[in-house]
């Protein structure tokens, strides 16, 4: 048990200052609107290795190499449409986490809302042949 | 509408909820046993991005123009990888069989390499220096090992995630033309 | 030996379910009554059957019996004992015979109460229960079973449950979270009796309501423990991702709300027949659809279960089997149905209608955003992700929408309101929302979402007590007897759309006011956020049961008092040398302060993330009062009696 506990010990110590050699540095942003953007940015990317976790949770080699590749495209004046241009040319749309609005997912973007549209027409149907029914009653 | 035909629609209607679960249970059933987690590369079909790294031999600068007008694989290693070590020596088989690959020392301390390839073998045409990663990123690298297959048009026609062996080289070497 | 045995009583078990599937339907078709009563016997002998095997997987669990593969890679001697009981349900076959525990639990329930229930209606609501049983545990016995044995070659050690696992949440979560999808079994039960006796008439509506709003409370419970867990375990500060296993999890949740609306409709007002039966089979189906996709391996998700095809397709055929089944035999049977529908525009039935139309297109787009990608897959158009960003712009105009119509609900009269009595009791709460809307946010610019959602949830929580007030009459004499004197699904509604309101505030304050900052620290280093100071007192090490780690002690300090000392850990499990990050919580009413201890960056500063968080109880409390206000309503004192043919 004992053994086990010091490789565990030295395992921790070991694992904690290799990963330095990797980790993430403390950010310096040239503003506050850079920061936001920076956040904003690595969580609406997704690490292309891991089980669906994006850049910002994942502490995986990749993302943190494209979390640093989002810094350092902030701090140069890149645009987020052409971090995000960048990302997708090499990783693919997959990526993204918020879906681009073309084609075929004409479906995703506004079908909640058509879904809605049905469902409120379908009330006012509804209520209308209440009406009629209401009425024909009180006729007859 | 009349009444009899309102009646016959909503009979109809009523088996709608059925047929679009029919329909999605077979799109479930053609999804089972799929690799979820194969990602295609964004660059199939693409040239070779352009790129200007150092050669490990000749201490020179390599870019895309240097390495020919034949098809050739861009392997993706390291010595920190241990599958890398696992894939090794099938790399070494394809080498002696005259297959052409370009070696990318990636996210590697440059004294190991030599070290590694000295010991194990060196199965590649040229190894070229991609320290920080920059170069993985341009080519969509996920980790390593990692193999990129590049036809004599310089296009990127195949991208392997994982170790290659005897079974992943009998798909690959079909995109190599 | 005693694996075997539990293995055994689970083949029973089968046996006694593929009885209670077909016995008491026969004694339906031949009006049989002794035949139809042994489906109450049948059922509690297929439940205790069930618990005897769970026992014994458990007593497994406590003995390190790691002769069973399954307590072999999930449990391991230095586990504590409440863990390596937990771990029972830590892994796909366990949690499974958990699923067919509750589901013998929930029958036997209503084997139990349902003795007023007339004799041919509790024999079709218990096959059908016993129906889906028996799938489940044909799934167990052929393709998950817990039992399956290692010998010769027993391991002298298990691989230890994954150190994610292994806390409080782990052991109740599950449970609760079976304890609601499953419980929505009960509901469609009733659907299909009343399908089967072709008897559509409200008051399979009001058998089936307690218990649906009791798995309801449950569900949101399980949910509300789900995101709980998320935020202090995962080291990250978020509380929901929307991710595909979430999803399955809040997809019955809409449907499910849906649903106890919808019953309460038809109970009252004999209307909505044959859609509420219909969404009963919906909600159900999409807690079997929950099951298929974190369990078939077709969607990824770090919460998912190992995945094998085999299973995918098992689960498949029995989804196939049950929700294809039930959906024929309504096309085939609510055809039949007869409404006299005469309700208006401003009556309340229009108002619940309107509340089913946008919980179902909410459950609709939940499910449509988790399984595009599967689709686009499908048709080989490649591979998309639809994650938090999406799901957020899509759900919460809809889901503010709703919340807006929920809280003049209560206000409207059955069948027809007064338009302008209407109007006039909303003129006050409407304005008195935009002063303190307009009051708390006046400081700052905030986009029109917030403000919306600040209104909202002012408007809901003005309404509950404007109508609370309205019900409790005039005079302040004798307000305590009359506020007694409400029945208790009144408050339980109460209650529940309270809750909506708190949750709302919560996720409203945490997604717009919360600061986080990532900062290097070194011995008596400090920084400041939101008005507390943070100094960091370095990092020891730390021994625990089963873990080493470091754990870094950080004193938070308010206008220059100490009102914290947080210590984060980084650990490291021995077994599975897998590290994980368990971050310090402060937890506060109206704020959380949290830190997580990131990488030592060298020899004496490491990475330290700190984060306040304003109002993220909230986001639960409300979740707790949602369970309470649905818990409530089952006890309302009309189900208590004793009711058989009342119509």
């Amino acid at each position: 048990m004992s053994v086990i506990r010091f490789i565990s010990i030295a395992l921790l110590a070991f694992i904690s200052v290799s990963l330095s050699a990797e980790t993430e540095k403390v950010l310096n942003f040239r503003s506050d609107v850079d920061q936001i953007r920076y956040n904003d940015l690595i969580s609406e990317l997704r690490c292309p290795k891991c089980q669906n976790q994006n850049l910002a949770d994942s502490n995986a080699q990749i993302a943190i190499d494209l979390r640093t590749h989002v810094y350092d495209m902030i701090n140069e004046g890149t645009s987020d449409t052409e971090i995000l241009a960048y990302m997708v040319a090499r990783y693919g749309e997959f990526v993204l986490y918020r879906p681009q609005k073309n084609g075929a997912n004409f479906i995703l973007w506004y079908g909640p809302f058509i879904l809605l549209g049905i469902g409120l027409l379908g009330f006012i149907l509804v209520i209308r042949s209440n009406a009629k029914r209401r009425n024909k009653r009180a006729q007859g | 509408m009349s009444e009899v035909k309102k009646n016959k629609v909503k009979k109809v209607a009523l088996f709608l909820p059925f047929l679009v679960f029919a329909l999605l249970a077979g799109v479930f059933f053609s999804q089972l046993g799929k690799d979820t987690q194969y990602m295609p590369s964004a660059l199939v079909g693409k040239p070779l991005p352009d790129f200007s790294l150092v050669n490990l031999e000749t201490n020179k600068l390599v870019n895309k123009s240097d390495l020919g007008n034949e098809g050739y694989l861009i392997n993706f290693w390291g010595t920190w990888c241990p599958a890398c070590s696992f894939e090794h020596d099938y790399l070494m088989t394809l080498a002696s069989q005259g297959v052409n690959i370009i070696g990318i020392d990636y996210k590697d301390d440059t004294a190991e390499a030599i070290k590694w390839l000295a010991e194990k073998g060196d199965p590649y045409s040229a190894v070229l220096l991609d320290e920080l990663g920059n170069f993985g990123v341009d080519m969509g690298v996920t980790g390593a090992p990692e193999t990129f297959v590049v036809n004599s048009q310089g296009e990127i026609t195949y991208r392997h995630q994982g170790i290659v062996n005897a079974d992943v080289w009998l798909t690959m070497k079909g995109y190599l033309e | 030996m005693l694996p075997e045995i539990g293995h055994f009583a689970l083949i029973l078990s089968l046996f006694f379910a593929v009885a209670l599937s077909f016995v008491p339907i026969l004694g339906y078709v031949k009006k049989h009554k002794v035949l139809m009563a042994y489906s109450v016997p049948l059922t509690h002998v297929t439940s205790l059957l069930v618990l005897f095997s769970f026992f014994i997987l458990a007593y497994s669990f406590a003995i390190d019996d790691f002769s069973i593969l399954y307590v072999s890679q999930n449990s391991n001697s230095l586990l504590p004992v409440a863990f390596k009981l937990s771990a029972v349900w830590g892994g796909h076959e366990g949690s499974l015979l958990l699923w067919v525990l509750i589901l013998c639990g929930w029958a036997s329930a209503v084997a139990y109460k349902g003795k007023s229930l007339p004799e041919d209606i509790r024999a079709l609501v218990l096959a059908t229960l016993g129906m889906v049983t028996t799938g489940f545990l044909a799934f167990l016995l052929f393709t998950s079973s817990p039992f399956i044995r290692l010998l010769p070659d027993m391991p002298k050690e298990g691989a230890d449950l994954n150190p994610l696992l292994q806390d409080v949440g782990l052991i109740i979560h599950p449970p609760m979270l079976y304890m609601g999808y499953v419980g929505f079994s009960v509901a469609f039960a009733f659907a299909i009796a009343a399908l089967i006796s072709g008897n559509l008439n409200s008051s399979w509506a009001r058998w089936a309501r307690p218990w649906t709003s009791v798995s309801w409370a449950f569900l949101t419970l399980g949910i509300g423990l789900g995101s709980w867990w998320a935020y202090y375990e995962l080291g990250w500060g978020g509380w929901w991702f929307w991710d595909p296993v979430e999803n399955a999890s809040f997809m019955p949740w809409l449907a499910g709300t849906a649903l106890i609306h919808s019953l309460a409709v038809t109970e009252k007002r004999g209307v909505f027949k044959s859609w509420t039966v219909l969404l009963a089979i919906f909600t159900f189906s999409l807690s079997l659809l929950g099951t298929f996709l974190v369990r078939s391996g077709v969607l990824t998700s770090v919460h998912a279960f190992a995945a094998d095809p085999t299973r995918g397709v098992f689960i498949l055929v029995l989804l196939f089997l049950f929700v294809g089944g039930s959906l024929l035999l309504y096309a085939m049977r609510a055809a039949d149905v007869k409404s006299d529908v005469s309700f208006g525009l401003t009556g309340r039935e229009a108002g619940l209608l309107i509340n089913n139309i946008v919980l179902v297109t909410l459950s609709l787009t939940v499910l449509l955003g988790t399984l595009f990608p599967l689709l686009f897959d499908a048709l080989d158009m490649g591979k998309i992700s639809v994650g938090a960003p999406y799901f957020n712009t899509m759900f919460s105009p809809i889901a503010l929408f709703l919340m807006l119509v929920m809280a003049v609900g209560p206000l409207l009269r059955w069948n027809r309101t007064k338009l302008d009595t209407l109007l006039k009791q909303l003129i006050f709460p409407l304005v008195l929302s935009v002063i303190l809307t307009g009051v708390t946010l006046i400081w700052q610019t905030f986009e029109w979402i917030t403000m919306v959602s600040l209104f909202v949830a002012y408007w809901v929580m003005l309404l509950v007590l404007i109508d609370w007030f309205a019900k409790l009459g005039n005079s302040s004499a004798g307000w305590l007897q009359k506020a007694r004197r409400l029945p208790r699904n009144y408050y339980g509604m109460l209650i529940a759309h309270l809750g909506m309101a708190v949750s709302l505030i919560g996720i409203l304050f945490v997604s717009v006011q919360s600061q986080e900052e990532m900062v290097r620290m070194a011995q008596n280093d400090s920084v400041t956020l939101s008005g507390y100071e943070f100094v960091f007192n370095g990092v020891s090490q730390v021994k625990g049961p089963n873990y080493v780690a470091n754990r870094a002690n950080i004193s938070v300090f308010q206008n220059g008092r100490q009102v914290a000392s947080m210590e984060p850990e980084k650990r490291v499990y021995q077994a599975r040398t897998q590290m994980m990050t368990e971050a310090s919580i402060d937890a506060g009413l109206f704020r959380d302060l949290y830190i997580s201890l990131g990488e030592q960056l060298d020899e004496t500063t490491w990475g330290v993330r700190v984060h306040v968080k304003p109002f993220v109880r909230w986001i639960w409390l409300g979740g707790i009062l949602m369970a309470l206000g649905g818990l409530l309503s089952a006890l309302d004192k009309r189900y208590r009696k004793v009711s058989g043919a009342r119509i």
